[in-house]
């Protein structure tokens, strides 16, 4: 299945929902097998992803998500909450050693990104005023020790090498070398390996009880598949590791990864790799991953800020009214003010799910047109305002002038206006929907 | 060792993982039902098949088995082995580079192997007589040709390089100029690692690609993404953006060394119609064969 048509399924599945008063247990249950569906794309592992749905069901089935007004937003803002919960809320900081240099060790398989990422770590802290050193411990890969100088001059930070030694030997010399010349960081690359190669964890097993890092880091690669879990488990269970690295992070993968390691083995996300930039490294924010999983954008963000702007009770009595087919203009300037109290139109779509770059295109979205919309009503009478068609050309001409626009701009409203009532009069019946999409909006 | 047990061996793990559960899966199952289709789902689904294409898997055995009135949940696994084949096959899996020279381009995202494989191939066409001219296009990455001329002694080819931060068409350009003069039979370029998702980064592939075109019109060109055995459903994104920007013709699938099953190529073959042409199954200068699908899936249920 591809990637963007699942973020537009489980946005269909929610619009069902939203053309519902209310859902049933059956309408859960198909909107959390499309949550499955978007979670073993995103690359969660299958076991945790049954394990997940199992309970967001459970939850989702409370009688709070039936009997409310917005199920599907409910239903989202559950499943967000859960996914949330799994990854933690606060972003982990790594530890700093009391007693100094600060010793970081970083591990992976080839290719996930560690010199780079070592690179990073140490920009990070140089920025914070820390003398990071780097050590050079990939004795296996070509050019590995010529990459780590290289990038390591581009950061600013020495590198430690050493010839025909072993890595434990290589780090020990460093952290010793480091205490010598005043170094407060000490950060090992090590080659990458398979978790399955015996010799070489025990390499690492050596290089760690030579130096005692103040913290072991598994750099892992985002775009990871149902694999992450088998290698995360191995290096914890064989090395220990204190907390994940996730790189490649700028691309548009999912990182469903995070949240395996999260759940399975139980580790945080330290840091995520966010572009070739040297400086590009980032606190992961675990929050902010659960809706990326999801693929739906800044969903929590919008639920809050429409529950913070839509009074309960006047969107029942506009539920009545759309459904009565007495909307008129009154309520639509009420539910204008309503729509900027949340912020820009830009703002919003941006973070609906299912509204990408490509969807946002056909929307034309004018601020100053909202403005004036809201001038031209204004200026109408309460009488023209709950009944448009007693508006004949002189009151057109009065209102244009009022609000200072042109007898073009009136019309123009009023047209639109009366689409949109027409529009709401098919709202009751979804099946309807579809021929709206192209539909300018009337503001 | 012959390439079938090399195969097997460089499998080995994986398959070990996956078989034996796939073996433990059959067995413990007296009849053929839902629940072994349930099962199945899961394997495939860990093994990183992807939704969309264990279900397509699955039908066809579901298919296969009512009309061949199978009853046996033994036979279930030959069934599921010839449904996969054939997803596998269905697209031409052998390497066109018949022309003198001719040119493989090796694109991929960072980290999947792509110098490595690079590497290997060298070695592998070397060893059957071809005169190889390796381009280090990789002029990004710090060190990254240096790694590639390490490669090109251990294979004894020969390799264009220019400086970190050169313009990588010019190496491109240069390597094709050379391989014209010296007769060489193929050049392999090496490229920087790119996610798909950066537009100038793609169009300068794009670019390398085009001056390959105008300078050698009609040659033979194989344009291979490296894709790394443990990579997730990402690939299918990979796979679509560098073919829009390359036309991709085909896949290197590389560490199926790990525990990884490499599955997400079967979904690219069943989805993109892009067959996989290279498997790299260890780290050794050799371990990079020709795909065959019959091997490949015999290799993980045998």
């Amino acid at each position: 299945m591809a990637f963007d048509s699942l973020t537009e399924k489980l946005g269909e599945v929610f619009k069902k929902l939203r053309g519902k008063g209310k859902v049933s247990e059956s309408d859960v249950k198909e909107a959390m097998r499309l949550v499955k569906l978007a979670l073993l794309e995103a690359d969660v592992n299958f076991k945790v992803v049954k394990d997940f749905i199992a309970k967001a069901t459970e939850k989702a089935i409370g009688s709070e998500v039936l009997e409310s007004l917005t199920p599907a937003q409910q239903v989202i803002k559950i499943v967000n909450e859960q996914l949330t919960e799994l990854m933690g809320k606060e972003a982990y900081k790594p530890v700093i050693s009391p007693k100094p240099p600060t010793v970081y060790m970083l591990m992976g398989l080839q290719g996930a990104g560690k010199t780079t990422t070592c690179a990073k770590v140490a920009k990070y802290f140089i920025k914070q005023g820390k003398k990071p050193l780097l050590v050079a411990c990939d004795i296996y890969r070509p050019a590995a020790i010529k990459q780590l100088q290289v990038v390591g001059q581009q950061v600013g930070a020495d590198v430690f090498t050493l010839d025909e030694q072993k890595p434990a030997q290589i780090s020990k010399q460093a952290l010793d070398y480091a205490i010598k010349n005043n170094y407060d960081m000490v950060i090992i690359d090590t080659a990458g390996r398979l978790h399955i190669d015996e010799e070489l964890m025990q390499e690492l097993m050596d290089i760690k009880a030579e130096v005692n890092p103040t913290q072991v880091f598994l750099t892992l690669d985002s775009m990871t598949g149902q694999d992450a879990v088998n290698v995360a488990k191995s290096f914890d269970e064989q090395i220990g590791i204190d907390a994940a690295i996730l790189t490649k992070l700028d691309g548009d993968t999912r990182g469903g990864a995070a949240l395996s390691i999260r759940a399975v083995v139980g580790k945080p996300i330290v840091f995520c790799g966010m572009g070739e930039k040297l400086d590009n490294l980032e606190l992961f924010h675990p929050d902010r991953m659960a809706s990326r999983i999801l693929g739906m954008g800044d969903v929590l963000t919008l639920i809050d800020k429409a529950q913070e702007a839509f009074d309960e009770k006047k969107a029942r009595e506009l539920e009545q009214k759309i459904r009565q087919q007495t909307f008129d203009l009154n309520d639509f300037l009420d539910q204008m003010q309503q729509m900027k109290n949340m912020g820009s139109m830009e703002q919003i779509l941006s973070m609906m799910p299912g509204m990408n770059q490509k969807a946002l295109k056909g929307v034309n979205v004018d601020e100053k047109q909202l403005a004036r919309t809201e001038a031209i009503i204004k200026s109408m009478t309460m009488k023209e305002r709950q009944r448009p068609d007693i508006i004949n050309f002189s009151r057109r001409k009065r209102i244009a002038a009022g609000s200072g626009t042109s007898l073009t701009q009136v019309n123009a409203l009023l047209k639109q206006f009366d689409q949109m009532q027409k529009m709401m009069k098919q709202f009751s019946n979804p099946k309807n929907l579809k021929k709206f999409k192209g539909l300018k909006l009337p503001f | 060792m012959g390439f079938f047990d090399r195969l097997k061996s460089g499998l080995k793990k994986t398959k070990e993982g996956f078989s034996d559960r796939v073996n433990t899966l059959f067995s413990a199952f007296t009849k053929i039902d839902e629940e072994l289709f349930e099962e199945l789902e899961e394997l495939l689904i860990m093994a990183d098949v992807g939704f969309e294409t264990t279900e397509r898997i699955l039908d066809g055995l579901r298919a296969n088995v009512k009309k061949k009135g199978i009853t046996d949940p033994n036979l279930v696994k030959h069934e599921l082995s010839d449904v996969i084949c054939d997803i596998l096959d269905e697209n031409d899996n052998s390497m066109r580079i018949d022309t003198k020279p001719s040119v493989i381009v090796v694109v991929g995202v960072n980290g999947v192997g792509k110098t490595t494989t690079i590497g290997k191939m060298a070695t592998y066409y070397t060893g059957i007589g071809k005169k190889v001219l390796l381009a280090a296009g990789d002029t990004f990455r710090a060190a990254a040709a240096e790694q590639l001329d390490i490669w090109a002694k251990r294979a004894e080819c020969e390799i264009i390089k220019h400086n970190e931060g050169a313009d990588p068409g010019a190496v491109i350009f240069d390597a094709v100029s050379a391989a014209k003069n010296r007769g060489a039979d193929l050049v392999i370029c090496d490229t920087a690692g790119r996610l798909h998702t950066k537009k100038n980064l793609m169009e300068e592939l794009a670019k390398i690609i085009r001056i390959i075109d105008r300078e050698l019109p009609g040659a033979d060109k194989e344009i291979l993404l490296v894709l790394d055995a443990t990579t997730g459903q990402n690939a299918v994104q990979q796979a679509k953006l560098f073919d829009q920007s390359t036309g991709l013709t085909g896949l290197v699938l590389t560490k199926l060394d790990g525990t990884a099953k490499g599955g997400v190529v079967i979904s690219l073959c069943n989805s993109q119609k892009i067959p996989v042409k290279f498997i790299g199954v260890g780290e050794q200068k050799d371990d990079l064969q020709p795909f065959v699908s019959q091997d490949f899936v015999a290799a993980l249920f045998e």
